[in-house]
């Protein structure tokens, strides 16, 4: 983004004495309205729709299909409801608390998109930190959704919040570590760099550069899950136990803030996964046009995002929710000592190869690809068998 | 460290909840997350029925017992005629006790379903409920064009059903039955054998078979604790010993005996077994009437009588005392949820709150049956 | 063994506390004393060869002259049941509690309270089960008279029928 800017401001378009900090400064404050309000929260919105469409075809219905075409204005419908409802503040509540839990919620969803590499020149900031400063913002979700639970003076919401903040602070663990072996391949932190240190092609990915960063691929994936309350981790939302847990109280726009700040968070794990581990935005070089390129490259990037956030939709349609005590079990006694295996056997890698070996790649690859063949061929299986041949018309 | 002030939470799993099967409270007394007990609070769905049959005489009531359990009203329409039978010494033609079996066992498969799905939705997984309705509402077409009616259905009358079946309908079962079978296969690997629910089910809310026997639980609930008991091989009603069917029994395979996993295994082998018996059925059945000749103003002779049926639920008794007048005396039905209610309490302790929904609703509690 | 064997095994055991027989009966019953129905049933949860496990059933019936309380017995190892019946007077009616024998009399005894207003002594929770707790009276009996109103909520409605000739436009 600023060497875009600088190329701007050096070609002359903005006049002989703009002044480059204040052309900068307003560049990056349009293009943070264009990201967040134009990119993030329509896509929370549409995350919603989507979701509702994949759920359906899983439990064999159809979802939303009557607002717009395919029901695609489903969650701009939703949006307006939820801003005509009553604005309902419980009486004995803790009342600012109350109404500042949602937007810090909010603001852990938004400032991640500040550092989302779309492509190899639209990014925000490129901060030399910038998978640390990602974690670090999402993880401001604990005390927005602390608060809520605190302030609804409701115990049902003070068991949701509390779950929610152990579930989050204790995932945080193996998600950080889990980011350590690819720092430790790249050497670098920022988003850019990891993406670049990568190839376009699968085998170059991390993902497949050695075991140990595929193990710690998972690992991030289900951390960064149960980070965003995502089923099987969304017990602080069990709807079956607290009806909506720490969001029980809230009505309206505000408990729509809370899901909004869910949906959208599926595209923040998908983008870390993505970033990290699939590549990022990495296209092969086949033209030199700069605008094609990035185009190129953001669809690159949207598209391995997209699917991730898919896959988080198939899973929660799938499995069950653990309890709190598997939760945590899971998290300390497996997630942990796992991730530090990871991060070591990642080191004693990068010392004997500090190059990478491609050999590996190709050798994952060739695994990856061959599970892949054997999960389409059991999906085909099923798909064939399970073609129901009975309908019955009653005669009533 | 000196000891931290700690205090014992009450929660109220209120009437309103979106997992409490029916109407149902729960005075929960927790500390944090475990649970030191859960008082069950009952009666937010009582009716009086039992007082309204006094009124109603002995016709008029086969409606209202449909209420007493919705979800499995055929056995609770055959207990009601049963009872009646039994006291006046009325026999059932042949090919209306096989209508009532065939009734009885496609509502125990409808019933087993919901209980299934139901229990996969509060543990968390929101597919299996969809797919188990789907199955359901096949059934329930089915019953429709037999009957009218999608859930209360009063199909049976004292001393037979009301309807024959109409035609068609039993190469409709049969394929209903085909489609059936391989579904159950699918369900079950899609459930069974997932880690997660394993987790959850396995080990939690343990009835050993002497606890059962003595909190009078019956049913897939008494069965799952390793009990071989089932009142349609062992109190032989109607024309259930013309049939040959298994009666499951829980294994402690997956944890102990007579935890949670046990009860819905259990549950998913009956509905292999109901359709078992539905084949035979729907092969054998005679021709004839369906329905005895009983007078309108229908008047048992004087006494008393307990009859016990097997219902989606388990073991339910129908109590009737008569005056020898056209109006039943006393009618009591004692239900196989009533008594699983009475065990909550003393297993709820040291489970946790995610717990006890799955305790609820392994053990199938249907809230009218509690209440009638 | 039959009812009736078991039955005769139980009059033999206590012969002044049972009362009456009936074996002409469908389920054919005894009544005992309500003094000693403790004891009773407790010899035959404990008896090997009678060996009722289970209290299947337990019904407050209300007789216009008495209120009975039947037990309808059984035994899952022996495969088979026996009914036993105590007699009440009508006012204050009380009879002590099998919640130490069977578990499963707790509920049932507390729904005879609730509906029927038998007193059971001895019973650890007795209180309503299934009216709400400041209800008065016991509905299943059959002089309840429903009260005109509970909690400022009428019980009386005027009839809903709309009489065609005195319809007002």
């Amino acid at each position: 983004m600023e060497t875009l800017v600088q190329h701007l401001i050096a070609s002359g378009a903005f006049g002989k004495n703009a002044s480059p900090h204040l052309i900068a400064a307003i560049v990056v404050f349009i293009m943070s309205a264009v990201v967040f309000l134009g990119v993030a929260f329509p896509f929370a919105g549409i995350v919603s729709w989507a979701e509702r469409r994949v759920w359906a075809r899983i439990q064999s219905r159809v979802g939303p299909n009557r607002v717009g075409p395919q029901g695609f204005l489903q969650w701009l419908a939703d949006g307006v409801k939820h801003v005509c409802k009553e604005d309902i503040i419980p009486d004995e509540s803790d009342a600012p608390l109350f109404k500042m839990a949602p937007y810090l919620v909010m603001l852990a969803f938004t400032l991640p998109w500040a550092v989302m590499p779309f492509s190899s020149s639209l990014i925000l900031a490129d901060l030399n930190v910038g998978i640390l400063y990602m974690t670090s913002v999402t993880a401001l979700t604990v005390v927005g959704v602390l608060m809520a639970g605190w302030a609804s003076n409701d115990k049902w919401s003070l068991i949701g919040g509390i779950r929610s903040a152990a579930q989050i602070v204790s995932y945080e663990i193996p998600a950080g570590l889990s980011i350590f072996p690819v720092v430790l391949m790249t050497g670098t932190l920022s988003m850019q760099g990891i993406i670049r240190a990568q190839g376009w092609a699968p085998q170059h990915w991390f993902l497949f550069a050695n075991p140990f960063t595929f193990v710690a691929a998972n690992i991030l994936y289900i951390s960064a899950l149960a980070e965003g309350n995502r089923t099987p981790f969304d017990l602080p939302e069990a709807e079956s136990e607290l009806v909506a847990g720490f969001a029980t109280e809230y009505s309206g726009m505000r408990y729509l803030f809370f899901f909004m700040a869910e949906w959208g968070n599926l595209f923040i794990i998908g983008a870390i996964i993505a970033t990290l581990f699939l590549g990022g935005w990495q296209f092969p070089h086949v033209t030199k046009n700069v605008i094609a390129m990035n185009i190129l490259e953001a669809l690159t990037f949207n598209v391995k995002v997209l699917f991730l956030v898919f896959v988080s939709m198939w899973i929660r349609a799938t499995l069950p929710r653990v309890r709190i005590d598997q939760l945590m079990t899971l998290c300390w006694k497996y997630f942990v000592p796992i991730s530090f295996v990871n991060m070591i056997g990642t080191a004693v890698w990068v010392a004997i190869w500090p190059d990478g070996n491609s050999l590996m790649g190709y050798i994952m690859l060739a695994g990856a690809i061959a599970l892949g063949a054997v999960f389409t061929q059991r999906v085909i299986y099923y798909l064939r068998r399970s073609r129901m041949e009975v309908y019955f018309n009653p005669t009533i | 460290m000196s000891t931290l002030h700690t205090e014992e939470m009450t929660l109220n799993m209120g009437p309103q909840h979106p997992s409490t099967h029916g109407v149902l409270r729960f005075v929960v007394r927790a500390d944090g997350e475990v649970m030191r007990e859960a008082i069950p609070d009952v009666g937010y769905l009582h009716r009086s029925i039992e007082k309204i049959a006094e009124k109603v005489g002995y016709h008029g009531f086969m409606p209202y017992t449909d209420r007493v359990d919705y979800v499995c009203a055929m056995f609770t329409n055959q207990g009601w005629g049963m009872a009646c039978e039994k006291l006046a010494g009325i026999e059932v033609p042949h090919r209306g006790e096989y209508c009532r079996v065939i009734a009885a066992e496609f509502n125990r498969i409808a019933s087993h379903l919901l209980s299934v799905g139901a229990m996969a939705m509060d543990i968390g997984a929101v597919t299996p409920f969809t797919h188990a309705i789907r199955e359901r509402e096949m059934i329930n077409d089915l019953i429709e064009e037999l009957c009218g009616a999608r859930l209360t259905f009063n199909y049976m009358r004292i001393g037979g059903v009301a309807w024959d079946l109409p035609p068609g309908w039993r190469e409709k079962a049969l394929a209903y039955l085909d489609h059936f079978d391989p579904i159950l296969e699918e369900y079950n690997a899609l459930i069974s054998w997932n880690k997660i629910y394993i987790e959850r089910l396995a080990n939690v809310g343990v009835i050993t078979p002497a606890e059962a026997v003595n909190y009078n639980l019956v049913g897939p609930n008494l069965r799952a604790c390793g009990i071989k008991w089932d009142i349609r091989k062992d109190i032989p009603y109607s024309v259930y010993p013309e049939f040959e069917f298994d009666v499951p029994i829980g294994d402690g395979h997956w944890g102990k005996l007579g935890d949670s996993m046990d009860r819905y295994v259990v549950r998913i082998r009956e509905m292999a077994e109901s359709s078992k018996i539905l084949r035979q059925a729907l092969q054998k059945i005679p021709g004839g009437p369906v329905l005895a000749k009983v007078a309108r103003n229908f008047k048992p002779p004087a006494g008393e009588c307990q009859i016990r049926l097997e219902s989606g639920r388990g073991d339910m008794g129908w109590y009737l005392v008569s005056d020898g007048s056209g109006y039943p005396w006393r009618v009591h039905v004692r239900t196989g949820s009533f008594a699983a209610m009475g065990i909550i309490q003393k297993l709820s302790a040291g489970l946790m709150i995610a717990d006890l929904v799955t305790l609820i609703a392994s053990l199938d509690v249907i809230a009218p049956e509690i209440d009638r | 063994m039959e009812s009736l064997q078991i039955l005769e095994r139980v009059k033999n055991k206590f012969a002044d506390r049972v009362l009456e027989t009936s074996e002409k009966a469908p389920d054919p019953f005894v009544v005992v004393d309500p003094k000693s129905i403790v004891e009773i049933g407790k010899f035959m949860n404990e008896d090997p060869d009678l060996a009722m496990d289970c209290l299947s059933n337990e019904t407050g019936v209300d007789y216009k002259d008495r209120i009975e309380v039947v037990y309808h017995l059984f035994s899952y190892s022996k495969r088979h049941g026996a009914v036993l019946k105590v007699k009440l007077p009508r006012d204050n009616p009380s009879v002590a509690t099998l919640e130490g024998v069977w578990k499963s009399a707790n509920w049932m005894e507390r729904e005879i309270f609730d509906l029927i207003g038998v007193n059971f002594e001895g019973h650890s929770d007795m209180r309503r089960i299934l009216m709400p707790e400041d209800w008065i009276g016991h509905p299943q009996r059959k002089d309840f008279v429903e009260p005109a109103e509970y909690h400022g909520i009428s019980t009386v409605r005027e009839s809903p029928i709309i009489r065609l000739d005195t319809k007002k436009k």
